[in-house]
């Protein structure tokens, strides 16, 4: 195994063994092979600096790299925005670790050799974020080679594999041209993800936001510190600002929208779609610290007279969000509140049972003027995971479920 | 009288003018509590700064040279302004510590370097502030043996305890505790006129005839330099940008809150400087105008005090000096474990448990433990140390201004928020002027080391 840290300056001599310079930098051309190292910089002192291909090597040591071709045959440098430097983009950076799940910094990267027909290709195999990476950087070039080796193996190797880092790069243009895509972040858990944005610079986020899809975009959005969503919400393009708030719930939406300047926030409801708007208009309207501030307006409700099965069949048909689903409310003929069920119950009961039979008791609801004590307290006092906000003529508006209560506590 | 009428009637009277009151602010109230968001970083900084080293410096400088050195106060506010708010506006745009952006630009081996030096450093520091409890101890007789240890679990276990948000109201409520060197300049009944006079430069309202006759001008020669040196080199510390920065990063100010951090600087830079003013004002009026114009430790000068200006300025004097210690001998070790982990990529942070960050919290301990046991059991190589530090701090200090000026007029890291070229000229030359007075510490530091002191 090779380090870059090692092979940085190495002296590289042509076919006919005549020196031709320096090495100073790697490139990876991501648009050929993700890790394949495609392109060497040799710098000459004052001459024009050369390039050599990854065809043109014949071997590699620490210090001593061959060409198989003459000096005559390499391109002069020209700096290309679609290379990858491994030195300038890779060490010291920050990256995300997919597999870890968090971000980390960049000490050194490693290299494995692979011989291919009259030349040897260097591959990139993992990035060091450990100890022994700083060593190596520390102690180059000014301590032997094996003195260094030996400070290193007393420390325990971390490492990353390539396929699991993530580069971040907030020029969008560069991002394209480098292939970097943020496919891996969308299979983490938003709570994840931003635990990870929360680690990077305002410019890093915002590129990771705008290269997600919506949905996990408005996952991640609900799940940050308020402070930073408001401050990427107010920095990214409205229309697909408003797309990402279409996605968030309506209470997380309403939320994000009551920290932004005024006009901000009336910009982004002009772009959403009317019913959504309207939806999240009516939520602003709350003061934060009541049950009304807190609700989500997005709630199952039947009628108390349908059977279990009719309303089975019924919520097969929709498209609810089942993870966050375990309370159904019940209307009487009047459209008025007339209790709750849990999804539990409502499984394990006949095929023809009325709902109404099934209903909790103590019936419980509240206005949604209700302080936010008084929220905190109904849900101690009787275990509850959802409750259920009517309005004055006792129709349900909203419903303020466990993990709105958890979250408002943490602050 | 006392009927339950009466006090009824009372209690509405109370509760109409809270009323009134209230109707005046809640306008305000949205305003109020982002400032109250925000505000805490640049006020904690600038506060810290007047730790056992510095009361010390500014004692000794007010009892050498009276009110002579107060004309450098203004100066001195610009200059730590300037600097803080370069780094504090870094953080709001990038989002990344002092010590990332190093790192990103300057690379592994500088950062390295500059983080063993900012060790050596804040050890030193934190022998200083531990120095500093244990001359407030003294003046009010109690054993070293029993505050040192005390102060020192005390400090470790507000961060090892609470949560951020809970350490830092902490901090924020102590900087009251510094009035207590208004109490005590008050105590000492000074010249308050002559006193606001010397805030102008004595060598310009010496010209001034009406002014003439309450003018002290400074006497210009080496030790007076060093005097001045030291004051600044104890008023713009390194460890303040990387915590500044960190703190702006963490409290997750953007731009748009901006506006307010930088009146939160301000503001920190000018109560300092007020404390300052109050501090050399009180050992000014007593200590010089009796002629006690070597004083070998801030305790001394509390204890000259006290047939000066009576036991209570003395007292509030220690007591000002114990709560400056305790508070820097807890934010120093702390936001110096911060910016090494930070650079080197160790997990760091206080909401951080125990287990996952053993490197942060390690280190945390082990600077506060050396600065105790240090105390106690290694005072006769005190100076050295100290001088040593003040050597070390001197290279330190210009190469963060340097790399802190570079960084802040990048455009691709700072857009638009790069330093507007006013602003940048006076940075340049206060970074300038910051470097030459330090090179004269660093020089008289040695001089004194080899047997040789300057004056």
């Amino acid at each position: 195994m090779l380090y870059a840290t090692e092979l940085m300056g190495a002296k590289t001599y042509d076919a006919q063994g005549n020196y031709v310079g320096k090495i100073r930098e790697f490139f990876i051309e991501p648009a050929e092979q993700p890790n394949r190292i495609s392109h060497y910089l040799l710098s000459r002192g004052s001459f024009q600096p050369l390039v050599a291909r990854h065809d043109q090597v014949a071997s590699v040591a620490p210090g001593n790299i061959r060409l198989n071709v003459n000096e005559r045959l390499l391109e002069p440098y020209e700096p290309n925005e679609a290379w990858l430097a491994v030195q300038k983009d890779l060490l010291d950076q920050q990256i995300i670790d997919t597999s870890g799940r968090k971000v980390v910094r960049v000490n050194d990267v490693d290299l494995a050799e692979q011989r291919t027909n009259g030349s040897i290709e260097l591959r990139v195999t993992q990035v060091d974020v450990g100890l022994p990476g700083a060593v190596r950087r520390l102690f180059q070039g000014i301590a032997p080679q094996k003195f260094i080796r030996k400070v290193q193996g007393q420390f325990p190797p971390r490492s990353i594999r390539w396929e699991f880092v993530n580069l971040v790069e907030s020029d969008p243009l560069r991002r394209v041209k480098l292939r970097i895509t943020h496919e891996k972040l969308e299979d983490l858990h938003p709570a994840d993800l931003a635990d990870i944005m929360e680690d990077l610079s305002a410019a890093e986020r915002q590129g990771i936001i705008a290269s997600l899809d919506e949905e996990t975009a408005a996952g991640v959005l609900a799940e940050l510190d308020a402070r930073l969503t408001s401050q990427i919400v107010e920095k990214m393009d409205p229309e697909k600002a408003a797309d990402i708030l279409e996605e968030m719930a309506p209470d997380a939406a309403a939320d994000l929208l009551a920290d932004l300047p005024r006009e901000t926030s009336e910009e982004l409801l002009e772009e959403m779609p009317g019913h959504e708007a309207a939806e999240v208009r009516e939520l602003l309207e709350f003061d934060p610290s009541t049950a009304g501030g807190m609700m989500n307006t997005e709630f199952v409700f039947v009628g108390e007279g349908s059977s279990r099965d009719e309303v089975l069949q019924w919520m097969k048909e929709q498209d609810l969000n089942l993870d966050q689903l375990d309370t159904i409310v019940l209307l009487d003929r009047a459209a008025q509140f007339s209790g709750t069920v849990p999804v539990a119950r409502l499984l394990l009961a006949d095929p023809e049972q009325s709902l109404a039979g099934l209903k909790t008791e103590p019936l419980l609801s509240l206005p949604p003027d209700a302080s936010e004590k008084e929220v905190f307290e109904i849900f101690d006092k009787y275990n509850l995971r959802m409750l259920t906000i009517v309005n004055d003529d006792n129709r349900p508006i909203g419903v303020v479920t466990v993990d709105d209560v958890v979250s408002k506590l943490m602050k | 009288m006392w009927n339950r009428e009466n006090i009824e009637a009372q209690w509405a009277g109370w509760a109409d003018r809270v009323e009134r009151v209230m109707s005046v602010v809640r306008p305000y109230r949205h305003r109020i509590a982002l400032f109250l968001a925000v505000v805490g970083p640049g006020l904690i900084v600038s506060n810290v700064d007047n730790d056992a080293g510095g009361i010390y410096t500014y004692a000794q400088s007010g009892a050498k040279y009276g009110n002579t050195v107060l004309w450098s106060l203004i100066p001195m506010t610009i200059v730590l302004y300037v600097s803080l708010e370069m780094c504090s506006r870094m953080g709001a745009v990038t989002g990344k510590g002092l010590s990332d952006l190093i790192r990103e630009e300057f690379g592994f081996r500088v950062t390295f370097f500059l983080m063993a030096v900012v060790l050596i450093v804040n050890l030193g520091n934190v022998m200083a502030e531990f120095t500093g409890v244990f001359w407030a101890s003294e003046t009010f007789g109690v054993s070293r043996f029993i505050a040192v240890p005390l102060a020192a679990v005390l400090v470790w276990a507000i961060v090892m305890a609470g949560t951020a948000k809970w350490v830092e109201r902490i901090f924020l409520s102590i900087c009251v505790v510094y009035l207590s060197y208004v109490v005590s300049a008050f105590l000492a009944k000074p010249e308050w006129l002559i006193a606001l006079l010397h805030l102008l430069p004595p060598q310009l309202m010496h010209y001034i005839p009406t002014v003439r006759p309450f003018v002290q001008v400074p006497p210009f020669n080496a030790s007076y330099v060093i005097i001045l040196a030291a004051l600044v080199g104890t008023t713009i510390a390194p460890w303040q940008h990387f915590y500044l920065q960190a703190a702006v990063v963490e409290k997750r100010v953007g731009p748009r809150q901006y506006s307010t951090t930088r009146n939160d600087v301000l503001i920190g830079s000018i109560s300092c400087m007020v404390i300052v003013f109050f501090i050399i004002v009180c050992t000014a009026s007593t200590l010089y105008v009796h002629g006690i114009h070597d004083v070998d430790s801030a305790g001394t000068a509390a204890l000259a005090l006290r047939p000066l200006a009576g036991k209570w300025a003395s007292a509030l004097f220690a007591i000002g000096l114990l709560n400056a210690s305790l508070f820097a001998a807890s934010i120093l070790p702390l936001s110096t474990s911060y910016v090494i982990c930070e650079a080197l990529g160790f997990e760091s942070g206080i909401d951080r448990k125990f287990a996952e960050a053993k490197i942060f919290y390690g280190l945390y301990t082990a600077l506060i433990a050396l600065g105790a046991i240090f105390v106690l059991f290694m005072g006769r190589f005190a100076n050295a140390i100290l001088l040593w530090s003040q050597v070390l701090n001197g290279f330190l200090l210009p190469a963060v201004m340097i790399f802190v000026l570079i960084l802040v007029n990048r455009r691709d890291l700072m857009g638009d928020q790069t330093n507007p070229k006013g602003f940048n000229w006076v940075a340049w030359i206060s970074t300038a002027a910051v470097i030459i007075l330090t090179m004269v510490v660093v020089y008289s530091s040695i001089r004194e080391f080899t047997g040789h002191p300057v004056s």
